[in-house]
């Protein structure tokens, strides 16, 4: 389930790179971070398949729910991070020009 | 257990290599600079491999640190030493080698795989002529 929502964010994330006009947002941060987690996830999945075969597919529904909620959290951790990269970088000097504000 | 370690080590040396990479072409950027108008076109229709490997830092940096918060939500990472929960129990640190060898080393081996069909796409893309990147467009 988490590699699962983790798949979703980083194609999202590529659509919205993809169509981008211009790299104020700093789109590929959100891509990179994204695919690089999928890909592990992948990996580890891999292993898990290896360990427990068609039980793979058909998990609790509790730990469902609970790979639903880590999943989730990924995404807003992973969001959190590259706002605060677009802020401290603040290409368009939005930020800067309302601190500067009196 | 710490299997993101892995790919986190690959990160910091790729980083390092990016870096020098990076050096090396400004160097060589700087020696050309009087060259003919032939070798700078040619030279324009590449990659920098500096740039090749941002990707790939990019992604282990990006995955490294999505996964230690992972690790985090799963209390197999602390904010004290010695930061791993498994380094507390023997038992535990054999188990969580195990897992760096295998897992870890998996989820490296598939980063840097996917980055190698990467790039070749990339030069693939940058090699292909303007025209023929027209013609594929849709009407």
């Amino acid at each position: 389930m988490t590699l699962l929502i983790c798949v979703f964010a980083a194609i999202i994330a590529t659509i919205k790179w993809y169509k981008r006009e211009n790299d104020n947002m700093r789109l590929g941060i959100l891509c990179f971070m994204f695919w690089g987690a999928s890909l592990m996830w992948l990996g580890d999945a891999i292993w898990e398949y290896a360990e427990l075969h068609e039980k793979f597919f058909t998990p609790k529904p509790a730990d469902m729910l609970n790979d639903a909620f880590l999943g989730l959290s990924v995404v807003a951790f992973a969001l959190v991070v590259w706002l605060i990269i677009v802020l401290v970088r603040d290409p368009k000097g939005t930020l800067r020009k309302a601190l500067a504000r009196k | 257990m710490a299997c993101f370690v892995v790919p986190a080590a690959e990160a910091v040396v790729v980083t390092a290599a990016a870096y020098v990479m990076k050096k090396t072409e400004e160097k060589k950027a700087a020696q050309t600079a009087g060259g003919n108008a032939a070798d700078l076109a040619a030279g324009e229709r590449k990659i920098p491999w500096s740039r090749k490997l941002r990707w790939l830092s990019g992604l282990l940096w990006g995955g490294a640190l999505l996964l230690a918060y992972e690790h985090v939500w799963h209390g197999e990472v602390v904010p004290w030493f010695p930061f791993l929960t498994a380094m507390n129990d023997p038992a535990d640190t054999a188990a969580m080698l195990q897992e760096m060898a295998t897992i870890g080393v998996t989820m490296a081996g598939i980063v840097t795989g996917v980055w190698v069909a990467m790039c070749l796409a990339a030069d693939a893309i940058v090699k292909r002529s303007p025209k023929a990147t027209a013609e594929k467009a849709p009407v």
